[in-house]
């Protein structure tokens, strides 16, 4: 246990957006595999080849001896994915019943679901940049110089896990959240608007920008799965560094530090 | 009785997942769903104060690269439809009707004799995919002016000969509508060709709508009439259209 003094690390805003963020995106994920379920390939360009192919990604349920067989195809490389992909608990779906949101198949309940905390994520975003820029939290994720420059030495600590307390993030972590926020979700916005025939009208440049609506579409899927991967390195920090203490930061703003360190 | 009974036996399959408590929001009753469901209004709001009357994107005959993919019905079977499919559409009309001044019966040369409008479009299904053709038909704007609508006048309402389903009390003819603002836009057309040739019977010969602007499933394949109404309350369940009375959005530019 840390034995360092105890610092005042995120404010209020920075706490309640974290767990708006927490909440939206769990939803957003599981009613956009809900979405997903609807078409269940993933294609590059303007639109779906289906007297040609553009798939990068198809997932499939076939008839094998009987039984049905999940059956993912990436990159042209065939998988049998059965259970957890294409077919599970004897259903042709993609992905299965615990994924999705509702968890019997719907698209437009899904759809209801996901465009409302598409709304509550970009309200979220906005009173988040406003409040981080006047409150100095901005430039607490931006790396500094000194920051890049210790970039070796924490990939080397962190990968002996050893972790440092301090009322700073560290490098990596700066990098990590600001990648987050300043990357992945403008880009889930962006390639999500991209999507909208209706906002296509608005900006026709945007689907542009991503090589087509079909591309967007695999982008904000591939940015998923990207999400899927910080969450997994986020909870495991988490677990690493001493949860109690992480929890109370993210809950009430104050962090236990290291004795003799940003004290 | 099976199918209920599959039914049952899949629902208690699924109680094991996780997700399940948030299957009351497929209740379209449900205080969950109604809550969810007030993001369509924002979304309608915002989406029309961005996008005004800008047109959606067009794209050039290169971007064709493969038929229109058809997707709801796909051939009706109705007596009064096969029989007309069967002489070429010759004794087709379309009836304008409802608040107008004027109401109208227009055969397929009536329609063709107006000024027509080409565009290579983009055809986004709710269900994820796109498809580009191109479309020749008449603007929808043109046809309701012969009509003269009224000034109560704020929705336009299509009626088609596709039943795209059979419930006890008979069969449901899909139904759908959009506001004045939509129907006035210049890409909202009554697509009569597709790709160069007339519109196939798959892709809902012999008239159907383009709304270029919103999803698949607004443009009405195998339009017979357009009613002019002040409100949809009469229309099916209330909601505006065959999918939206199924729990869509009856605005579908997203």
């Amino acid at each position: 246990m840390p034995q360092g003094p105890l610092v005042y690390r995120q404010r209020l805003p920075t706490r309640i957006t974290h767990w708006l963020w927490a909440v939206s995106l769990f939803f957003l994920m599981l009613t956009g595999l809900q979405i997903f379920n609807a078409h269940p390939s993933l294609h590059i360009g303007k639109e779906a080849g289906f007297d040609y192919d553009n798939a990068i990604l198809t997932i499939d349920a076939v008839e094998k001896d009987g039984a049905l067989r999940g059956v993912t195809r990436v990159f042209g490389a065939e998988f049998d994915t059965t259970g957890f992909l294409g077919a599970s608990n004897g259903e042709a779906r993609a992905f299965l019943a615990a994924l999705t949101i509702p968890s019997k198949p719907s698209l437009a309940t899904g759809r209801v679901i996901h465009f409302f905390f598409a709304w509550v994520l970009v309200g979220t975003m906005a009173v988040w940049l406003a409040a981080s820029a006047l409150n100095g939290h901005l430039r607490q994720l931006l790396p500094t110089r000194a920051d890049l420059r210790a970039l070796p030495r924490d990939i080397a600590d962190h990968a002996r896990l050893r972790f440092h307390l301090s009322a700073e993030y560290t490098v990596l972590q700066k990098l990590a959240y600001a990648s987050v926020l300043f990357v992945a979700l403008p880009l889930m916005i962006l390639t999500g608007l991209s999507m909208s025939p209706g906002f296509n009208a608005a900006a026709p440049w945007l689907p542009d920008l991503f090589q087509g609506r079909q591309t967007a579409r695999t982008i904000h899927f591939l940015t998923m799965v990207a999400l899927v991967g910080f969450f997994a390195v986020h909870m495991a920090m988490i677990l690493l560094a001493g949860p109690l203490n992480e929890m109370r930061s993210i809950l009430t703003g104050w962090y236990r530090t290291e004795e003799g360190k940003d004290a | 009785m099976l199918d209920r009974r599959k039914l049952l036996l899949g629902s208690a399959a699924l109680a094991l997942s996780g997700c399940k408590v948030f299957d009351s929001a497929t209740d379209r009753d449900s205080a969950l769903r109604n809550l969810f469901a007030s993001h369509e209004g924002l979304t309608r709001a915002a989406q029309r104060a961005v996008i005004g009357d800008r047109l959606a994107p067009e794209f050039s005959e290169a971007d064709i690269r493969q038929g229109q993919r058809p997707n709801g019905s796909v051939n009706p079977d109705g007596a009064e439809y096969r029989r007309m499919a069967g002489t070429g559409f010759r004794d087709y009309r379309l009836t304008v009707t409802g608040l107008v001044d004027r109401p109208q019966s227009l055969s397929l040369a009536n329609l063709t004799a107006l000024p027509s409008r080409t565009q290579i479009t983009r055809h986004d299904c709710v269900e994820g995919w796109s498809c580009i053709a191109k479309w020749q038909g008449v603007p929808l704007g043109t046809v309701l002016k012969l009509a003269q609508p009224r000034l109560a006048a704020r929705y336009a309402v299509f009626q088609c000969f596709d039943a795209i389903e059979r419930s006890l009390s008979g069969e449901v003819f899909y139904y759908e509508s959009i506001d004045l603002i939509d129907a006035f836009h210049p890409q909202t057309i009554l697509a009569y060709g597709m790709n160069g040739a007339p519109l196939p019977v798959a892709n809902g010969a012999p008239l159907r709508l383009r709304v270029e602007r919103q999803l698949g499933y607004k443009m009405a394949k195998y339009v017979h009439t357009i009613e002019l109404v002040d409100n949809l309350a009469a229309l099916g369940s209330g909601n505006g259209s065959y999918w939206a009375d199924r729990g869509y959005e009856w605005y579908a530019g997203i």
